[in-house]
């Protein structure tokens, strides 16, 4: 048996999933979090049966693609939770009539429960049951409040004999119910509803971005720092050092083997970034340069999520996105992708149209660098000043705007105008942003940590057999000519294929000039995807839009070094 | 009663949405947002240079494009104004 939840966007459907079925799912307080379907399990009486945490939509006519997998999936459910917002259901019951006119066994979660009392909503829900004539069961999902009645209620579910209805007729039954069962008594506005309102106007909400942004930047760069200064370094250096040091002595300081597991010495010592072994840099590299960042980065990313700030920035950059070809709430997908950038590619699914989509993708991967990468430019930059580490960021935004501006006039079709719903700001269950933390790191941990290794390891081979400096001397006319890098340098755009944080990395050992590693930053960031991105950008783009994105990333990034080298 | 163009409300007027000039697609996914023939919305503010309309209608906010905010007209009580 399959169970489908399905509701509008930002209802709070995966946070119920998660009751329901203990899998954790990344939740958000902005519509579209989620843009493909989760599958979970829960128990109901004896049996084990299937549970789909389905995108949220407002109607069955897909307007973009999250809501055109919600439509294609409920063929296949057996039983339909339909998850309603308790303090709107002007607009929810909707998308409940529709759901009823398909026939399907329904029951009505009534989310967001505890709002209605704070909102002076009075609902009459055994009214509502009539009207709807489907089991109907208020529940807060953030606390588990009423969970176990849905759960025990779902065998109720019951599909009604109900002719499809026009646009129209559902608008008037919808408002027919309403008037029956809901009263609201008015109130006055909140201190949040008043910061709510100033955070959309264009002077007060202007600066309130920038406050946020700088705030967030601060902190992320400060949580980041400190982890590695004071918990990370200190370990490595305390227990690390000596094991590594006693394990080159056993290997007798050379050969293949001390290579791979503890990299070349630098001046008789082992260099955790530059030995570029698997137990040296291998170790380092992802756990006291980029995991430090990953937790600072996704903490305040999903703080900003939690309180329902995003779209409140997606309409005030909506001016300036709209100049690159995408609309305000491209921004999202764009701040996600300064963490990974495989689930900001993913939630280009939010946009509504193709262009949009491919616009975002390719810019997201030309111009956004990745948590693991900022992290590894910081910690190697930053050492020859911050100075440089701003031409990078500076670089990287004006190649944002430029190519934006030159994809918005070459690619066809067209961008719809914004069009968002813009949740109530709420305090952040703490518990639930730490889970989210805790996913997310875990994730890196289990995806990123032995693609680091492995490219550690085809690097040492590679070298080993000699093979980069057959390419090295290949491409030396476009590395060192247009580059100016040394010809070894393109090891690093190779391994970049790989990981860019290791990457990075490999351009610590080439002893470059501040200058040059600024060019060398921002071609890694721009030349092409790593692995994962490029599999997730093909496979939402297409083959086609994918070999065209690439393209246009490595002209860019070409043509951005070679300035670079010529201006700097 | 006067007829108004959204976007030409004043922060914190409301009326009663009378006509969309959309096509098909515009008219659907606004009606999709409870931005319908009929609907009572709640300017709450406005973006300068094309930026986009806030309004609320039965307690969601919801932002809607500069220019699907040009074509959407509503009734406003004088009284009101």
């Amino acid at each position: 048996m399959r169970i489908l939840l399905m509701g509008n966007p930002n209802v709070g459907k995966s946070v119920l999933f998660s009751r329901l079925t203990g899998v954790h799912v990344i939740t958000s307080n902005y519509a579209g979090t989620t843009v493909h379907y989760t599958q979970g399990f829960m128990k109901l009486g004896e049996y084990q049966v299937e549970v789909i945490d389905v995108p949220g939509t407002y109607t069955l006519e897909p307007t973009c693609e999250a809501e055109e997998v919600a439509r294609r999936i409920i063929d296949s459910g057996d039983i339909i939770i339909n998850v309603v917002n308790a303090t709107n259901l002007e607009r929810n019951l909707y998308l409940t009539l529709q759901l009823l006119e398909k026939k399907v066994k329904l029951i009505v979660a009534l989310n967001m429960w505890d709002d209605t009392r704070h909102q002076g909503i009075n609902i009459d829900l055994d009214g509502l049951r009539k009207a709807l004539g489907v089991p109907v069961i208020p529940t807060v999902a953030t606390t588990g409040e009423g969970i176990k009645t849905l759960v025990e209620n779902i065998p109720k579910a019951v599909s009604l004999e109900i002719p499809v209805r026009s646009h129209e007729e559902r608008w008037a039954a919808v408002g027919n119910i309403i008037e029956h069962i809901q009263q609201v008594t008015h109130r006055h506005h909140t201190f949040s509803e008043r910061l709510a309102d100033a955070s959309v106007r264009s002077f007060s909400g202007a600066l309130i971005a920038i406050i946020v942004l700088t705030a967030a930047f601060i902190i992320i760069r400060f949580i980041g720092e400190t982890l590695i200064g004071y918990v990370f370094d200190p370990l490595f250096e305390k227990f690390w050092v000596p094991v590594l040091t006693g394990l080159s002595v056993l290997l007798e300081g050379n050969g293949f083997l001390h290579n791979i597991l503890v990299g070349t010495l630098i001046e008789g010592n082992v260099d955790f970034v530059q030995s570029f072994g698997l137990l040296s840099s291998g170790l380092y590299v992802p756990f006291a340069m980029v995991l430090p960042y990953i937790i600072s980065f996704y903490l305040v990313l999903g703080f900003l999520e939690d309180t329902g700030y995003l779209p409140r920035l997606a309409v005030l950059a909506d001016t300036i996105m709209h100049r690159l070809g995408l609309h305000g709430y491209a921004i999202i997908p764009t701040l996600l992708g300064f963490g990974c950038n495989v689930p900001a590619i993913l939630s280009t699914r939010i946009l509504e149209s193709k262009r949009e989509r491919f616009i975002a993708a390719t810019l997201i991967s030309i111009a956004v660098p990745c948590a693991a990468l900022q992290a590894m430019i910081f910690g190697l930059l930053g050492s020859h000043g911050w100075k440089y580490v701003a031409m990078v960021y500076s670089t990287l935004f004006v190649i944002w705007i430029v190519l934006g501006t030159i994809l918005r006039q070459i690619v066809k079709g067209f961008t719809p105008e914004l069009l968002i719903e813009i949740p109530p700001y709420r305090l952040p269950p703490w518990k639930t942003t730490l889970q989210k933390l805790w996913m997310r790191t875990y994730g890196f941990l289990m995806e990123a940590v032995p693609m680091i290794l492995g490219a550690i390891l085809v690097v040492n081979v590679l070298f080993f057999l000699g093979v980069f400096e057959v390419i090295a001397d290949f491409t030396a006319p476009v590395v060192n000519g247009v580059l100016g890098l040394p010809k070894e340098a393109v090891t690093a755009l190779i391994v970049g294929f790989l990981r860019k944080d290791v990457a990075v990395g490999m351009l610590a050992p080439l002893s470059l000039t501040a200058e040059q590693l600024v060019v060398g930053c921002v071609v890694l960031a721009m030349f092409f995807p790593c692995i994962a991105t490029f599999v997730v950008l093909l496979r939402e783009l297409g083959i086609i839009n994918m070999l065209k994105s690439a393209a246009i990333m490595i002209t860019a990034a070409l043509i951005t070094g070679g300035l670079l080298n010529f201006i700097l | 009663m006067k007829i108004k163009i959204l976007k030409d409300l004043k922060s914190g007027e409301s009326g009663k949405i009378t006509r969309i000039d959309g096509g098909h697609g515009m008219v659907s996914r606004l009606a999709a947002l409870d931005i319908r023939p009929g609907s009572i919305v709640k300017k709450l503010s406005a973006g300068v240079m094309g930026g986009p309309v806030t309004v609320e209608v039965n307690r969601i906010q919801i932002a809607i494009g500069f220019g699907m905010a040009k074509r959407i007209l509503v009734a406003v009580e004088d009284s009101a104004s």
